[in-house]
């Protein structure tokens, strides 16, 4: 279920912009690996070429290769939906869509693949869903409830739910936690290490200590300046990251000292 | 504090409180100006409905009030044996068919419109369309009236005439097409290219408010281009296209000129879209009559106008209550 990514030589531009230069990293399957960098770096840029979502944005491309158990995402044949439905992303900022119940939000993704899903096997991809997000118990009551009446925390867990029910490959992660309170952080905390033994997680956060809390192995990103393109500095198990990393910038931005 | 003790003399600086409550009290005045201002200008709406009802009931209460055997003496157009009631009916049921015709041609062509502009049209072509599309409303309706009885009637008699001979079995079409196609159906036509633009632009605007959040959350999950706008963009604008189609219907059903200038009129409650002199609306039959009615005349045609006052308001009231019967699945929230 879950398959390792390998960036070679990647490059991400925003038109004429290099947002990105030369990353190339291995990530690991059934591992959280945690992007942390100081803000602009492109940590969240670079996330989002894992799933093609990048090229959302009008203008924006990427050079060089991303390839999943062997296949180039980017290759000429794949097509960006099918990257999406295999690679599921987590926002920043809770989304769902607050036109739907509860129950639909999490079905969502799955009605896209396939809509002729039985009553039976819905309810219950509902509830296993909510349950691999630890949210089933909250709301098991209110499942025809919209989306947007459970707090910001339910909400992103409601989000992971809808995430996982289509059982991608990959989990991305966008500062999952950055809109939220620390009770709701410290439940998609546990949820991420849960999920951990299935999924392979990426995780983007700009808290230093969830990124040695919750991952395997951390990827730290910087700039040299505004306007120059961001760079993969130092990648290893995040066990050595935060006590003997080999470059003194890592150091730095980990002991506080810039960032 | 011990300092300003032991020098009570000093005069206290013009920034200190007082000088905060001086401004307090000169920026008070702004406020109240505005908020008066603005309940004013709330209150006028109210006032100005009100006194259009009222000149409606009163104007309209000699011929309500008139027994209607003398009424259907008194005025010429009102066939024997026929009470006012029985003169609007039909009336309203032509002026609601237009509508609803213009309304089911208009709206799903101007989401059509309003969703290639916002999210399918590259940058380029989305702005200049969105301009033309604005240039319409700005036509006027006798415009209107003239290019479609004059240009688009003639025209649209082959198609009238195929609907005729192809699906006459369904009573909508019963056969034959009248020629020249003075007929509801072209009316239809006319209308939804008029109310096109208005819905259409209040369409768009919806729709660009769309949140990329949302935008984002369908691609994410592998949705195409048309299964994100189905997931996220549509139910987001849902309760906005209702409004924009309400408008257009408003527009719709208070339309003369165009009316007035292609439907040949009668007084049935018919549904052969094809048939001229079965169909009149209320705001064309004012047009029509009211030069030459009487003071008693007048006073029945102010009683139609007071009708489709009526029906306009349960149109939106009706709206409002569709919106907000899903509101907690709303955007908004």
């Amino acid at each position: 279920m879950a398959q390792r990514i390998d960036l070679k030589d990647l490059n991400v531009y925003y038109g004429s912009f290099l947002a990105v230069a030369d990353v190339s990293m291995t990530i690991e399957p059934r591992s959280v690996t945690a992007f942390i960098g100081p803000s602009g770096c492109g940590k969240s840029t670079l996330l989002r070429t894992l799933n093609r979502m990048h090229e959302v944005i009008p203008g924006a491309r990427v050079g060089g290769t991303v390839e999943m158990d062997g296949v180039d995402l980017y290759g000429s044949d794949v097509d960006a939906v099918a990257v999406r439905r295999q690679i599921g992303m987590v926002f920043q900022r809770p989304n769902p869509f607050p036109t739907m119940s509860i129950a639909e939000n999490v079905l969502a993704g799955v009605r896209l693949n396939n809509s002729r899903i039985g009553k039976d096997e819905a309810s219950e991809l509902v509830e296993r869903s909510l349950q691999g997000a630890n949210l089933w118990n909250e709301v098991k009551d209110r499942l025809d409830r919209p989306g947007s009446s459970l707090s910001g925390g339910q909400q992103q867990r409601l989000c992971i739910a809808r995430a996982i029910a289509v059982k991608p490959q990959v989990l991305l992660m966008d500062e999952p936690c950055s809109a939220l309170d620390p009770i709701s952080t410290l439940a998609i905390e546990d949820l991420i290490a849960d999920l951990r033994s299935e999924y392979t997680i990426v995780i983007v956060t700009h808290n230093m200590q969830q990124a040695a809390r919750v991952s395997d192995r951390t990827g730290f990103f910087n700039i040299a300046g505004t306007g120059k393109p961001g760079k993969l500095i130092e990648m290893d198990d995040t066990r050595t990251m935060f006590s003997t990393p080999s470059e003194q910038a890592t150091e730095d931005y980990i002991s506080g000292r810039f960032g | 504090m011990s300092s300003t003790d032991q020098q009570p003399a000093r005069p206290a600086p013009p920034t200190g409180l007082r000088g905060l409550v001086e401004r307090r009290t000169s920026r008070d005045l702004a406020g109240r100006l505005f908020s008066a201002t603005a309940t004013g200008a709330g209150a006028l709406i109210l006032v100005t409905l009100a006194a259009v009802a009222v000149f409606l009931v009163v104007r309209a209460w000699p011929a309500m009030t008139t027994p209607a055997e003398e009424l259907a003496d008194a005025i010429s157009w009102i066939p024997e044996g026929s009470t006012l009631l029985g003169y609007v009916g039909p009336l309203v049921f032509g002026t609601l068919l237009a509508a609803v015709l213009a309304l089911a041609l208009a709206v799903p062509v101007a989401t059509g419109i309003a969703l290639f502009i916002s999210h399918y049209a590259p940058r380029r072509l989305a702005s200049p369309l969105g301009y033309v599309v604005d240039l319409l409303a700005a036509i006027p309706s006798v415009i209107y009236g003239l290019w479609g009885g004059l240009w688009l009637a003639p025209r649209l008699l082959p198609a009238w005439q195929w609907l005729a001979d192809n699906l006459g079995f369904i009573p909508l079409f019963r056969e034959p097409a009248s020629t020249p196609p003075r007929v509801i159906m072209t009316v239809g036509v006319v209308l939804a290219v008029m109310i096109l633009p208005i819905i259409t632009a209040v369409a768009r605007e919806v729709f660009l408010q769309t949140p990329r959040l949302h935008e984002e959350a369908a691609l994410a999950l592998g949705a195409t281009r048309w299964e994100m706008v189905r997931m996220a963009v549509i139910p987001f604008g849902r309760s906005g296209l209702i409004s924009a189609a309400m408008l257009g219907l408003g527009r719709a059903l208070g339309e003369t000129m165009a009316v007035f200038m292609i439907l040949s009129p009668g007084f049935t409650y018919s549904f052969e879209l094809l048939q001229a002199g079965q169909h009149q609306t209320i705001a064309a039959n004012i047009a029509n009559q009211f030069a030459e009615a009487n003071p008693l005349g007048v006073s029945a045609l102010i009683a139609t106008g007071l009708a489709l006052f009526v029906i306009t308001l349960a149109v939106n009231t009706a709206a409002r209550w569709v919106v907000a019967r899903r509101k907690d699945f709303s955007g908004a929230n």
